[in-house]
């Protein structure tokens, strides 16, 4: 065994697997945020929900982009890094990971073509119904993936023969000791990360004194769920930690630095944990609350790590500092709900200028607990890769350590380089802010698309700012871009356009409603025509499919 | 090589496991082939506009095309884990090399507009991916039909196994393969300019790709002794006469298709070709799935891991095909200059 190939295979999934968990994390909340927006929106008919559901679908769509191709390298590292730990684990965890993709990729592609492109081209009743679709898409693949991780922290329901893991039972593989903790944790964790977000930006619009009426629903709905989840996130992670006290309690030992089981556990709230001396060097303690919190006795005991064999500990330092920044993070979360809950009673909500100038620089505080919460529990379950049954230096593939370097030096110059270029965009686009004009919920949404495939690409080019294409060129290709036998075409949804109604915009021509994005001349506003009413909003539309 | 000693699911589980990875890969290769075709054809196209329109007759689609090949991967993963764990690290470089490819084209659908007008390094990220994406299919396709070295029960070669002649043929044959369906899908989905160039494109690709085909046929019976006595003894040779029956057929099809009117012949002639090319290529390894020594019942997950999958399966396969076929018909008929999808 190469023991670089080790290290470096471990890192190359660390880096990759984290690089990742930033996307899907905020498109499980994300795809639930726009449901909810449009069935809001279909159910009030205040145009603002809509405006929110386009510009938080255009964010979805270039977050989800990169969660597809950051995602599609982790199925086959399983193979190229870790073929040991395919072998011995591949038939218990490879029926999850494939019922993941063939329950949750699929929906989540497929619908995510009807919600980003289908503004126009079916019904709104499916349209809402495609993005609840995506929405739990998100959760059903998250479901499965985190089913796989609990097993590999709690395996249960299967037998070893000759070293390789059979199943038994698949209710118990499935529903594993640690699984209905992890999955409610991370879940809440998604959906609580997401709304920190959409506070944020809530706040950013309110000091700008821009969208204003968009800026109070996602800081009202952003607080809600902050005040909502945070104090339930904390109820499943005391949970969740004594279920991990049970199932895995050397990672219990480290995360509280605890080295010896030598009566009521102090609670360590900052040490400098010593793994060779086998003691913490400083250490503030607080006496017995260390029992309290996890045997919830104010006497009670657990294993200290001494308790371990040394070549069965994870490593403690970044265990210990990672949980305690998770916890630390948790609880800002939870004190930014609760304070907002507050001055939102005392209707100060929205003009307490050091909550909003806070909340708006704070958008990123649920993916650093994430990614701390995962580091925990991941280097919690360390030496071993399926805890107790597979070792992680046993589980590499016979590849050598020149071979991981390279692919890892690769990934990390292209996630960096092209996963920084996407979150600026995301950036940019939450600057600019959900434009547009209000729709009425019972008309088909807008006019005719103009570019209905290219909601990712539209938000993308809004964040540039820039006029994508050269005036000469625009006006050079706008005489073919009116198809001339509509008959032909695939089913045109939406009223046409009225060539003598004034778009608001002011501008006079119809061809725009056509005309893409791209192929607009110079000087008109590059966000509107996809927005503009349709002059005639007759649900009844004889062009309309029926549906 | 075809077990006598098993019986019942321990015999059919990995045959239909076998089968549905095969449909998954199939479909890859065909839906992902065409919108990779598209990326490999990019410089040809000249204007902007046509750039534009090229890729806007794959942007709804190549999401969805993609998970066939997560689909391939992961069922490979659960059905046959010892394969999996000893083709990916035999595989490593060309597959490593694919996916970071195709991060590139990925995120150059949403990326491209972005930069407009000074968008050319996606315009370059997006034929530069997809093209590297396609000859790494390509070599790995070589690289498994050489033969894999086999040490216990993981691979015992090393990092650059894969290379041989053989393979960068398979690696060129797939880039030309690829760029033909591209070609086929472009005079299918466009009009005017593009759909001009795609018909002009098509000729020199059709050729070139049947004589890839021809090669392949030759070649491989030549260099690999089970794959002539798979094809070149009785009474195989009679039923597998078929084979190169259709593949002639569908080639007159296909041509007619480019040098006619009609829009979708070509792209239906090509398509077929494909599938052909991939049954044949199917014919040659069976029952192997490590050749020249691995079986899928050697690689075999234990049935009840299979039967689980497969139970799954029996209805999510379905239903996931009718999905394909509601976007595809939710965003059929050609694409316009500029016009996207109406």
């Amino acid at each position: 065994m190469d023991p670089n190939a080790l290290i470096l295979a471990r890192l190359q999934f660390a880096f990759t697997i984290s690089f990742h968990i930033i996307f899907p994390a905020f498109s499980i909340g994300l795809s639930a945020y726009v449901a909810t927006l449009l069935v809001l929106w279909k159910r009030t008919g205040q145009g603002h929900f809509h405006r929110l559901a386009r510009f938080w679908t255009k964010v979805f769509a270039v977050s989800f982009a990169m969660g597809v191709v950051s995602g599609i390298p982790l199925s086959y590292q399983f193979g190229t890094n870790w073929a040991h730990f395919s072998a011995v684990a591949g038939n218990v965890i490879g029926p999850l990971i494939g019922y993941e993709v063939m329950t949750a990729f699929f929906l989540e592609a497929t619908f995510l073509g009807v919600m980003l492109f289908g503004w126009h081209r079916v019904s709104p009743w499916l349209h809402v119904t495609s993005a609840i679709l995506v929405a739990l898409g998100t959760a059903i693949s998250g479901f499965w993936i985190l089913s796989a991780n609990s097993w590999m922290h709690t395996p249960d329901g299967y037998v070893l023969h000759a070293g390789i893991a059979y199943p038994e039972d698949w209710w118990r593989v499935i529903f594993n000791p640690s699984f209905p903790y992890r999955f409610a944790h991370m879940m809440t964790a998604a959906y609580l990360t997401t709304s920190v977000v959409v506070l944020a930006a809530g706040a950013r619009y309110l000091i700008r004194n821009e969208f204003e009426a968009e800026g109070r629903t996602m800081m009202r709905m952003g607080v809600g769920m902050l005040a909502i989840l945070g104090p339930i996130q904390l109820l499943l992670g005391d949970q969740h930690g004594l279920n991990t006290l049970q199932h895995q309690p050397a990672k219990i030992a480290a995360i509280e630095a605890h080295w010896e089981d030598n009566g009521p556990a102090d609670l360590v709230l900052f040490a400098l944990p010593d793994a060779a001396a086998e003691k913490n060097r400083v250490a503030i303690t607080v006496p017995h609350l260390g029992s309290l919190i996890l045997t919830h006795s104010w006497d009670g005991r657990f294993a200290g790590l001494k308790d371990f064999p040394r070549d069965q500990r994870p490593p403690v330092a970044s265990i210990f500092f990672a949980f305690r920044l998770m916890v630390a993070t948790g609880m800002l979360l939870i004190a930014m709900g609760l304070v907002g809950v507050v001055l939102w009673w005392r209707k100060q909500l929205f003009t307490t200028k050091w909550y909003l100038h806070f909340t708006a620089r704070a958008w990123f505080l649920g993916f650093i607990a994430i990614l701390a919460g995962w580091l925990t529990t991941e280097s919690g379950r360390q030496p071993y890769v399926v805890y107790g049954i597979l070792r992680t230096d046993q589980a590499l593939s016979p590849v050598s350590s020149a071979t991981i370097s390279a692919s890892l030096t690769l990934f990390v110059l292209v996630y960096c380089v092209v996963f920084s270029i996407g979150i600026y965009y995301i950036h940019r686009l939450i600057w600019n802010g959900p434009k547009g004009e209000a729709v009425k919920p019972t008309a088909l949404p807008e006019g005719l698309p103009n570019r209905p495939l290219s909601v990712a690409d539209k938000p993308t080019r809004e964040a540039s700012g820039q006029n994508p294409h050269p005036p000469g060129h625009a006006t050079q290709q706008r005489e073919g871009s009116r198809p001339t036998d509509l008959s032909t075409r695939a089913p045109v949804v939406g009223p046409p356009p009225d060539p003598a109604t004034p778009y608001p915009d002011g501008t006079q021509s119809p061809d725009q409603a056509h005309t893409p994005e791209g192929l607009r001349p110079s000087g008109q506003p590059a966000h509107e025509p996809e927005e503009t009413p349709p002059s005639d909003p007759a649900p009844h539309d004889p062009e309309e499919p029926k549906s | 090589m075809i077990p006598t000693d098993l019986t019942g699911p321990a015999f059919w589980f990995p045959l239909i496991c076998a089968a549905i990875i095969a449909l998954a890969v199939a479909m890859y290769v065909v839906l992902d082939g065409f919108d990779l075709g598209v990326g490999i054809l990019f410089p040809y196209f000249p204007q902007e506009v046509q750039r534009d329109q090229t890729m806007n007759s794959v942007a709804p689609f190549w999401d969805g095309n993609e998970t066939w090949l997560v689909l391939g991967g992961t069922g490979l993963f659960v059905a046959f884990p010892l394969a999996y764990s000893i083709v990916m690290p035999a595989l490593y470089v060309p597959l490593m090399l694919m996916l970071l490819a195709l991060v590139f084209r990925g995120v150059a659908f949403e990326f491209r507009w972005v930069a407009k007008p000074s968008h050319q390094k996606w315009d370059i990220a997006f034929a530069a991916g997809s093209t590297l994406a396609a000859f790494c299919q390509g070599l790995m396709l070589g690289g498994l039909l050489n033969g894999i070295q086999v040490d216990g029960d993981h691979f015992g070669g090393g990092a650059f196994d894969w290379f041989s002649p053989f393979s960068l043929m398979c690696g060129f044959g797939l880039v030309i393969g690829y760029a033909f369906l591209g070609a086929c899908w472009l005079i299918m989905k466009t009009v005017e300019g593009v759909e001009r160039i795609a018909r002009r494109l098509a000729r020199p690709l059709f050729v070139t790709f049947l004589i890839f085909i021809v090669v392949v046929s030759v070649w491989t019976p030549l260099e690999f002794d089970r794959i002539a006595a798979r094809w070149f003894t009785t009474p195989n040779m009679y039923y597998l006469i078929p084979v190169p029956g259709i593949t002639v057929i569908l080639a007159v099809i296909c041509w007619r298709g480019i040098v006619g009117e009609h829009p979708s012949l070509a792209f239906i002639g090509a398509v077929g070709l494909f599938v052909m090319a991939f049954v044949g290529l199917f014919i040659s390894t069976m029952p192997y799935l490590v050749p020249p020594s691995i079986t899928l019942w050697q690689a075999a997950a234990s049935p009840k891991a299979q039967g689980f999958i497969l139970a799954g399966m029996s209805f999510m396969v379905p239903i996931i095909l009718a999905y394909t076929v509601f976007v595809y018909q939710t965003f059929r008929g050609k694409v316009r200059p500029g016009e996207g999808y109406h």
